[in-house]
């Protein structure tokens, strides 16, 4: 199933809304880096709060995403991990060094903006 | 002539049930009742057990011990003496009562009803055998019957109070908007570190916690699994967006982390719990001043 990727303001937001296969997760990945130019995006959200798992796969797939994202210019926040998935992902060594993680959609939201405030630009969602 | 002599006996063992050899057994015991009470009382004193007892509590104890004893003999049931035991250690535990002293004062009763079997019977070695034969094994088993409840009904007391333990202990508590205190008093073991685990990312969660200050001045100790537990805690509080301060680290849990080589960048430690509140309200972008000239400490 494709992920669908959302704009709102200067920023990408991408919700996973069932298991993926690693197929998916490449699309989401190869996805995400290619709009995130063709955009301007400062910042990508991708919101796992679905997940019941996640494996080295996707571990992987979610840090090469923030980490190419960041070489093109951008900031990247996962945001939504279970409290169950976090702890058996540390269990597993997975611990996403490196990329910033949040509570939630809206956590993420005010994580980009706080990061973004040099730019003059400030995005918020309506409450 | 002896031949003959040997064949009776025989036959006369062969026809005696050891039904009828423990009757004999326990009127013998009931007969002697006063005395031998008075014996093995006296013993328990000699040999300085139940020392947490006075002299007539042991005699009244005594007493019950020894009728429920030479009962059991006479039944060979012990569900009466079990009960018994459960009750006499339920009563004696609170007082300081150690195992080996009921072993001992059981053992001790054991020896002075024997003494007094070869006391009846040492004219007639066949018969005291015969008689021995049917007390030993029931003795043995009365023995076991009050140490093993006597240790059961400890165990039950260890397991309710670990219980009551386990309930009281990781309190997750919002001190301001965003930042959550967990105060852990006491050792933490494998299962009470899951509990940890358990609450505080839970309390991340329904909290919208930023900040948790994870306190452990009152824990002594902690061995390296748990240690890695711990540091995982903090790794899983990250990938939820919270950061974990932890303040109040003893020398001994400091030695335990550095000797698992745990990671210092993903560590936010702090020497005591103020300073935590005060890292955390700092990271919250919260500054705290005093209203009152006067209450500001003098400098």
């Amino acid at each position: 199933m494709q992920v669908p990727i959302l704009k709102q303001g200067a920023y990408l937001i991408a919700t996973v809304q069932s298991a993926l296969t690693d197929e998916d997760l490449r699309q989401l990945r190869d996805a995400l880096v290619g709009q995130v130019s063709k955009v301007r995006a400062r910042g990508v959200i991708v919101d796992v709060t679905a997940l019941d798992v996640i494996d080295s796969f996707a571990t992987r797939t979610l840090r090469d995403v923030a980490h190419m994202i960041k070489l093109r210019g951008a900031e990247t926040v996962i945001v939504g991990i279970q409290p169950e998935v976090a702890f058996s992902m540390v269990k597993l060594g997975l611990t996403l060094e490196g990329v910033a993680t949040s509570l939630d959609l809206e956590e993420g939201l005010a994580y980009l903006n706080r990061k973004g405030n040099g730019s003059g630009y400030e995005v918020r969602t309506h409450r | 002539m002896a031949n003959n002599q040997d064949f009776a006996t025989i036959t006369e063992a062969l026809l005696e049930t050891s039904a009828s050899r423990l009757r004999e057994l326990v009127a013998h015991l009931r007969q002697q009742r006063a005395q031998l009470r008075e014996e093995w009382a006296r013993l328990i004193t000699e040999n300085k057990l139940l020392t947490a007892m006075t002299k007539e509590e042991i005699f009244a104890e005594a007493t019950s011990v020894y009728d429920n004893y030479v009962e059991a003999l006479e039944t060979g049931t012990y569900e009466a003496l079990q009960a018994y035991a459960r009750n006499l250690s339920e009563r004696i535990i609170p007082r300081g009562v150690e195992t080996h002293e009921v072993v001992g004062i059981v053992l001790l009763l054991r020896d002075v009803l024997a003494r007094s079997l070869f006391a009846k019977y040492r004219e007639d070695f066949n018969k005291l055998n015969r008689i021995l034969d049917a007390y030993e094994p029931a003795a043995n088993r009365i023995a076991a019957t009050v140490a093993v409840g006597f240790v059961q009904e400890r165990e039950r007391i260890i397991r309710e109070q670990q219980e009551a333990i386990r309930e009281l202990s990781t309190p997750v508590l919002q001190v301001r908007e965003r930042l959550l205190i967990l105060p852990i008093i006491g050792v933490i073991d494998p299962q009470r570190a899951r509990q940890l685990t358990e609450q505080l990312l839970r309390g991340i969660r329904t909290n919208r916690a930023k900040v948790v200050v994870l306190d452990i001045t009152g824990v002594p100790y902690i061995d390296s699994p748990v240690a890695n537990h711990l540091v995982q805690t903090v790794e899983a509080a990250r990938l939820l967006g919270a950061t974990v301060i932890v303040t109040g680290l003893s020398p001994e849990i400091a030695q335990t982390l550095v000797n698992i080589g745990v990671d210092l960048g993903k560590m936010n430690t702090v020497g005591d719990l103020q300073g935590g509140i005060e890292e955390a309200e700092r990271l919250l972008g919260y500054k705290v001043l005093p209203t009152l000239e006067s209450a500001a400490p003098s400098v």
